[in-house]
């Protein structure tokens, strides 16, 4: 087996530190994701899936335990280092789409990559039009979000999360404000992305029938991971 | 290949366009401002210089004189100490003034010198007499001193022999037309039969019924002061370097040195108020125009929240979400600097159609250097770089997290 593309020891993390409603929300979390998995994280509200979520995608830190990307240990990078990592490494699909909406469907899908290299160019455009027909939206491209459905909306986030071809990708409900229909569309896809490139996906999902048609199920319970099984076919 | 904005500036022009109404406003703030800073400079500027210009069309920049006679009467025969009493000056030459003369056109910053004899006399026509100064001058150099031929309502500014130039008001009160005859009396008992070559309108009535010019040899026969002069007038290149000059000839020649500044000390304290004034008002429009882009760029930063954690998540730095909005007060200065400077050129022309002077001439030109323009450009845009200080470093500290979740 490669490297994981993110491994996670012992890894903890409280709010309030140090103060008398200091709360621990994971508590010893061990965890890793190989290439090209694609594994669904489940649990009730409130069992710590967003932190974790959150945590691994380098947008809050943990408090103790070690947290490597691509076998790079996160602990000691700079806040600077750690915003490149992930703007670079990590593509995220949220439950509201998190569109821009001051900007085009196509220009939304170029943001990580003129982040990443200070402005667009041809190669960003091209790039990002494939992704947009990749996703059926070729058509949309020159729409704001806010012309769009929200399964469109989605379709274009996920495109968007797809721009620097990262080797993670994140999502946090990603079909949860949609209906069945188009929850499968985008699940497909995300599917399919991840056939194709090899990326490793996380996804917070709480639709069984979904984390049915994952690799694997990762099973939260108050901080905890009570369980982590291939899915059962 | 398309010309592509980089991140900041793409985004920081985005936001702006997207909170369109907030924008207008600031906009409109900030062009306000502008235009009142620029209209008010651009005013006083002018009109100072043209209260300047106008007090200094009859007069010297700079006037050397005799120094001052004083008696010193000693009270003890050693000559310890001695009692200085003011005493009548009378009318006396400058000593060595050709000399003198050389060392003032020789002074940098002195651009003409110009010697003049001047002393008291009456005109007198059939039986009318009026009081006035005679003034002995070479025109030629004169002219240099004072524009006098922009004044000339009949004639030349010209003189030689008995051929005089006399003010409007003199030939008016002693019914004198171009080539009519005209007596002048000394009081040290001197005449001369004079010619009227010119009349001027110097803009100034008073001087326009005392000023009779004649040659300087025919003055200084006249006033019983042979190949002397009574002053010097200079003109110097800069009029606010007038006073440096005249404290340098002061020193290195011990005369009676003015320059103008000390003849119209009440008029440029006048001046330096309305200047002190100006700039207060300036200063408060700044703070103002500052304070309304802060704020609405606070606004902006709150409402922008969760778009400002979409990009962090998406690998933005702080410093890149800091320059997002750092460019849009810099943006917002920079053209409110521009929509300022054309509203103060209509202000200044509107102005300039209803206030006329007493001769129906505008009161001001509606003009706008470009200086101003410039400057306006300048303060406004830093002025919206350090306005937008505040609310950028608070979107850049955001934790994106809290911004998205929101």
């Amino acid at each position: 087996m490669s490297t994981p593309v993110i491994e996670l020891a012992g890894l903890t993390k409280a709010y309030n530190l140090g103060t008398p409603v200091e709360t621990e929300v994971l508590h010893g979390i061990d965890l890793s994701l190989a290439e090209g998995e694609f594994a669904a994280l489940i649990g009730p509200s409130g069992s710590g899936k967003s932190t974790l979520l959150n945590i691994i995608g380098l947008l809050e830190r943990p408090t103790g335990g070690r947290l490597s990307i691509g076998g790079r240990d996160t602990a000691s990078l700079s806040e600077a280092e750690i915003t490149q990592l992930r703007g670079r490494s990590i593509g995220f699909v949220f439950q509201f789409h998190h569109l821009l909406p001051a900007f085009t469907a196509l220009e939304n899908v170029m943001m990580p990559t003129i982040i990443a290299r200070g402005r667009a160019d041809d190669e960003a455009e091209a790039t990002a039009l494939e992704l947009l027909d990749a996703v059926g939206l070729k058509a949309h491209a020159l729409k704001k979000p806010a012309a769009l459905s929200g399964g469109q909306q989605q379709r274009v986030a996920i495109a968007r999360a797809l721009a620097l071809r990262p080797r993670l990708i994140l999502a946090d409900e990603p079909t949860g404000n949609l209906d069945t229909h188009t929850a499968d569309d985008i699940f497909a896809l995300l599917r399919e992305f991840n056939r194709q490139s090899n990326c490793a996906c996380l996804i917070v999902t709480h639709d069984p029938r979904l984390a049915a048609r994952c690799d694997r199920i990762v099973r939260l319970v108050d901080g905890h991971i009570a369980d982590d099984s291939p899915a059962s076919v | 290949m398309k010309f592509r904005l980089p991140f900041a500036p793409l985004v920081a022009l985005r936001f702006l366009r997207e909170g369109r109404m907030q924008t207008l406003l600031i906009l409109a703030g900030t062009t306000g401002g502008v235009a009142v800073i620029v209209f008010l400079t651009q005013l006083i500027t002018q009109l100072q210089a043209q209260i300047v210009d106008r007090v200094l069309g009859s007069q010297a920049h700079v006037v050397i004189r005799p120094a001052e006679e004083i008696n010193r009467r000693a009270i003890d025969d050693a000559g310890f100490a001695s009692i200085v009493e003011p005493r009548a000056q009378r009318l006396r030459s400058i000593d060595q003034w050709e000399n003198i003369a050389r060392l003032a056109a020789d002074m940098p910053g002195v651009t003409a010198v110009s010697p003049v004899v001047t002393g008291p006399a009456f005109a007198v026509r059939g039986q009318a007499s009026k009081s006035v100064a005679l003034m002995g001058v070479d025109a030629e150099r004169y002219r240099r001193i004072v524009r006098m031929e922009e004044y000339m309502v009949a004639g030349r500014f010209a003189v030689d022999g008995t051929r005089a130039v006399i003010g409007s008001e003199l030939a008016k009160d002693l019914g004198i037309r171009m080539d009519d005859k005209l007596r002048v009396a000394l009081p040290n008992g001197r005449d001369e039969l004079l010619q009227v070559g010119g009349i001027f309108d110097i803009g100034n009535k008073d001087l326009n019924r005392r000023w009779i010019f004649v040659t300087l040899p025919l003055a200084q026969s006249l006033l019983d002061l042979p190949g002397g002069v009574s002053n010097l007038d200079l003109t110097v290149a800069d009029i606010f370097e007038a006073q440096p000059v005249a404290d340098r000839l002061r020193g290195a020649t011990s005369l009676t040195v003015e320059s103008w500044m000390q003849t119209n000390a009440q008029l440029l304290a006048a001046l330096r108020n309305q200047s002190v004034s100006n700039n207060l008002i300036r200063s408060f429009v700044v703070i103002i125009v500052a304070l309304g882009i802060a704020s609405v760029l606070v606004v902006s930063v709150v409402q922008k929240q969760k778009e400002i954690g979409i990009l962090r998540a998406m690998g933005a730095s702080r410093s890149m979400i800091l320059q997002v909005f750092l460019i849009q007060g810099a943006v917002v200065g920079a053209v409110g600097s521009v929509l300022g400077s054309v509203l103060a050129f209509t202000l200044l022309n509107v102005f300039s159609a209803i206030y006329r002077n007493a001769d129906g001439q505008p009161l001001f030109a509606a003009e706008l250097e470009p200086r101003f323009i410039a400057m306006a450009a300048v303060v406004a845009t830093a002025v919206g770089l350090l306005s937008a200080l505040i609310p950028a470093r608070r979107a850049a500290r955001m934790d994106p997290v809290q911004a998205i979740r929101s």
